[in-house]
């Protein structure tokens, strides 16, 4: 099943989320990208149907495309929030998008913040969350180990754990999760963390597992 | 000791047993209660209909298809089944959308072809030159999401080679649209996923990778009752469709399986003649 992890450190964001696109009890592909860059400096962890995520993310995406070609500056994450939110709210009496929405982004100014955005149209500012199943298992690791001054590493090494808990006790875990990050330098990839699927990268980590455990 | 009588119980409860659907059927009296145990809902068919929604909604068709180092391969079987009635076993459910292009169909067939075609003909209308296989999938996953929630059942991969090499969608009616190098849609599809997934390699030779799919595809159509008639296979490469083969099943299971010479177990014996 889905999970959507993020964590605020001090001067970045992580965000990671599993890679798997499922169909009831069919695994369609693993390593499907629910982790969307909406410009140079946000982030968008995404879950729900995969068409409407697919649709919604990609929507607000082009929207904050178009705002930043017309006045030549990018929307701030608060205000990217603000505007998801309102788009899902706007829907949610007519047809509404079922869309779990991890935002974390980058400002110059207010430095890096990070969102949850639900379905429903609920936003909140927080410094960690989840969501799906994988979400009951790492929002109590989270806070126990976290801490607003973690670096980089402290910060992957409690997403880690997280995958790590999620992976022991979730019946239906996902095989491969995707780490990407958010700071001054801007949104890029960080890591993946594969045990299944066809990427050579996968079967490198199956063989470093099986060392390892 | 009393004996545990909890599976004769009927879990309607009182609030059924009154009710007018029932009547007749559930009554309190312990002479008639019923000694199997009903399922605890009002509406079981329904239930029973949602359960196999929920497992399989594109029913009664195994289609597969998938990438590898000389161009894509799409297969499928060739049955129509209506419910249990078998309504045709040579249905093309590999639509030719243009000779670089090819669609697969699960779920409804009207709704499949329909808008497959329109595809081709859309894109080719608009803009005097091929579609990329990204750019007529994605079109087709807007479309499909458009009508989302209005009734349409669609499980459809875009197969093909464009500019860019060769290209292999999932498509959707619930408005999914996914990329990869491997996708079986169908109610068949779990067992032709078994086959594909152990055979598959990246480096294949034609011949190799079109029995490989035509073998996933016969299996499927074994073990699911909903698939069968001929297996057909199709190779995309750079220089654009060909249709490889379209075997029957049977005939398929006879050169996989050939019938082997039992050994007699008994023989028997010749029956005394009456008239001697």
């Amino acid at each position: 099943m889905e999970c959507v992890i993020g964590v605020v450190g001090r001067d970045f964001a992580v965000v990671a989320a599993d890679t798997s696109a499922v169909q009831s009890i069919l695994v369609h592909k693993t390593d499907e990208d629910k982790i969307m860059l909406l410009d140079s400096h946000k982030l968008m962890g995404a879950s729900g149907e995969p068409g409407d995520r697919v649709q919604f993310t990609e929507f607000i995406q082009k929207n904050l495309h178009l705002y930043q070609f017309r006045n030549n500056m990018p929307l701030s994450t608060a205000a990217t929030a603000n505007f998801t939110r309102g788009e899902l709210a706007t829907a949610l009496r007519k047809n509404p998008y079922s869309v779990n929405i991890i935002l974390a982004g980058f400002d110059k100014d207010a430095g890096a913040s990070m969102y949850y955005i639900d379905y429903i149209a609920t936003l909140h500012k927080i410094d960690k969350g989840a969501f799906g199943y994988g979400s009951y298992f790492c929002l109590s690791l989270m806070d126990k180990l976290y801490r607003p001054d973690m670096t980089v590493e402290e910060a992957v090494d409690l997403v880690d754990k997280c995958i790590k808990e999620i992976r022991l006790r979730l019946v239906v875990a996902p095989q491969n999760f995707a780490i990407k990050i958010v700071d001054k330098d801007g949104a890029r990839d960080y890591a993946r963390r594969e045990i299944g699927g066809d990427s050579p990268a996968a079967a490198t980590a199956t063989a470093t597992i099986a060392t390892t455990a | 000791m009393i004996p545990n009588l909890s599976a004769l119980e009927n879990h309607f409860g009182a609030a059924a047993a009154g009710s007018d659907d029932f009547a007749g059927l559930f009554s309190a009296d312990a002479a008639d209660q019923l000694a199997l145990e009903f399922p605890t809902c009002n509406d079981f068919d329904g239930f029973q209909k949602a359960t196999k929604e929920m497992v399989n909604n594109k029913k009664g068709t195994t289609t597969l298809s998938f990438i590898f180092d000389k161009g894509v391969i799409v297969a499928a079987d060739s049955r129509a089944s209506m419910g249990g009635y078998i309504s045709s076993q040579t249905v093309r459910k590999i639509i030719e959308i243009n000779p670089y292009m090819l669609g697969t169909m699960a779920g409804g067939a009207a709704d499949c072809q329909f808008w497959h075609r329109n595809l081709g003909r859309l894109h080719e209308l608009a803009n005097k030159r091929r579609i990329s296989i990204a750019g007529s999938s994605k079109t087709l996953a807007n479309i499909l999401y458009s009508y989302r929630g209005m009734g349409l059942s669609i499980g459809t991969m875009i197969a093909g080679f464009d500019e860019t090499g060769p290209g292999l969608y999932y498509v959707d009616s619930e408005g999914a649209r996914l990329k990869g190098s491997r996708f079986s849609v169908g109610s068949g599809s779990l067992y032709a996923y078994g086959i594909l997934d152990e055979g598959y390699k990246f480096n294949m030779s034609v011949e190799e990778a079109a029995e490989l799919a035509r073998r996933a595809i016969y299996h499927a159509t074994f073990r699911d009752g909903a698939s069968g008639g001929c297996v057909s296979v199709y190779y995309v490469g750079p220089d654009g469709w060909k249709k490889l083969s379209g075997d029957d099943v049977g005939e398929l299971h006879y050169h996989y399986y050939p019938v082997q010479a039992a050994p007699v177990e008994q023989e028997m014996a010749e029956a005394p003649s009456a008239s001697t």
